[in-house]
């Protein structure tokens, strides 16, 4: 069983009808003793990541908890910002801090238009277990303001190009994360989402 | 690069989807579930659905009508159409909207643009601008309310640049002047709006040729057209406008 985190921040909606059109046995919940019976973790969010910080400081460390034991953990969009130490939006705001790095402006002088709205190209780094069966790249669906620097060298991560150099997706260990909505983003997304179950369960059958 | 994005529209009406002759003249298009299925299928960009009798405030139907259509459409999703308050977009969002559009309402009340995008984040705020070329004036158009039945004295380029200062994360513009007629979108309208704000600009109405929507996305420098006859009644399919965008050095989402 997968869950999905519900802290009042987002789409929480978009995300269920992902995963259960592709057959996932899903539950949507904030409550700790049903986070630590999953079999992985869904955090997902739109907005801003100060705000969403606050809504999940009440989970914050039952989440690092989980991680740390190992738990497949996917951050999606304002979730996977949550996943860095810290955030420049609206003010500094400490995160997770499961990945090094930090969420900021995407600059407004380049000439492009904000937010960063719609599909664009993501480059996989190589062996990325959420793109497996996709080959080099794909488009996905954007729809931010901020990005993450990531300054992590443990931690393998897809790039899109939008005026900057965007992290994309990560993945660390048990740790994924995906600044582009994968619920969003058509086969190509749902295969993302697929990938993402398939880790769950091979954690879970200890393969 | 950041693609270009083909959007249909659903303008739905008694649960059917339905299109008019600048909102005028309508006619059946067909089911909004398996419109919207077949689009995402098929590789549109995003999906709008536009409840074009403004019903949301009072009609649970049309929630229920929006979580169907969610419920198989796996692109991003605005929802639009007699939207009033915040609350009706926390409502929207949950039954499984990504972005609301607002129309009237923020005329009414400019706030609730404020509002709605420190509430939700302004990348689910979309402001619709129903615009009309001004009589008598060159390069000067009013903004219409109620379905674009009623004008005000609002000029349409000086409101996408206010909206943009209160939160709007994005605009839908449609060309009162163009919609339904199939005979292109205003590009010079589109232009303007586009080169006054630095939020994407969703040029609306008047789609007809595949020249036509080539010449919104260049020339009128929109950064996703929006068009619902010629998909609708078949004239071209995604596969096909994405095609000759691509053809003609417009960067697409390949289908």
């Amino acid at each position: 069983m997968l869950v999905i985190i519900d802290y009042g921040v987002g789409n929480v909606r978009s995300v269920t009808n992902a995963f259960r059109y592709i057959g996932s046995d899903i539950t949507v919940s904030c409550d700790p003793a049903v986070i630590a019976r999953a079999d992985g973790l869904i955090l997902p969010g739109v907005g801003a990541s100060g705000y969403a910080m606050q809504k999940v400081a009440p989970i914050a460390d039952c989440l690092k908890e989980q991680a740390a034991a190992g738990k497949p953990l996917l951050g999606i969009c304002v979730g996977f910002q949550l996943l860095f130490k810290e955030s420049h939006e609206m003010g500094t705001h400490q995160c997770l801090g499961l990945i090094k790095g930090k969420v900021v402006p995407i600059p407004t002088d380049l000439g492009l238009t904000i937010p960063h709205m719609g599909w664009n190209y993501v480059k996989f780094a190589d062996n990325m277990r959420l793109f497996d069966g996709l080959g080099d790249g794909r488009h996905f669906a954007f729809a931010n303001s901020f990005y993450a620097q990531m300054d992590d060298a443990e931690t393998k991560a897809a790039m899109t190009e939008y005026g900057v150099q965007i992290t994309a997706a990560v993945e660390k260990g048990n740790i994924y994360g995906c600044q582009f909505h994968p619920e969003k983003s058509a086969a190509d997304g749902l295969q993302v989402l697929k990938n993402f179950v398939k880790i769950c369960d091979e954690e879970q059958s200890g393969c | 690069m950041l693609t270009k994005r083909i959007i249909p529209c659903l303008d739905v009406k008694d649960n059917r989807v339905v299109k008019g002759i600048n909102f005028l003249n309508l006619r059946d298009a067909g089911d909004p579930v398996e419109l919207g299925k077949k689009y995402s299928d098929e590789g549109a960009d995003e999906l709008v659905f536009l409840d074009i009798t403004a019903t949301i405030r009072s009609k649970k139907t049309i929630v229920e009508l929006v979580e169907k259509v969610a419920a198989n459409v796996f692109i991003p999703f605005t929802v639009g159409g007699g939207i009033s308050k915040a609350d009706e977009i926390g409502l929207l969002l949950r039954s499984g909207a990504d972005k609301c559009s607002i129309n009237t309402a923020a005329v009414n009340n400019p706030d609730l643009l404020r509002e709605s995008a420190e509430r939700f984040g302004a990348q689910c705020v979309v402001l619709a601008i129903d615009a009309r070329r001004t009589p008598g004036k060159v390069g000067k158009w009013h903004v219409t309310v109620k379905a674009g039945s009623e004008p005000t004295d609002i000029d349409a380029i000086e409101w996408a640049i206010k909206a943009e200062k209160l939160g709007a994360g994005e605009i839908l513009l449609t060309s009162m002047d163009a919609d339904g007629t199939q005979t292109g979108y205003d590009i010079e309208l589109t232009r303007a709006v586009a080169e006054a704000v630095s939020i994407p600009v969703i040029a609306s109405g008047g789609a007809g040729t595949l020249e036509s929507l080539t010449e919104v996305l260049d020339k009128g420098k929109a950064d996703a057209v929006l068009a619902a006859s010629i998909f609708h009644y078949g004239t071209y399919s995604i596969k096909k406008t994405k095609e000759f965008l691509q053809q003609h050095g417009v960067p697409v989402r390949p289908v």
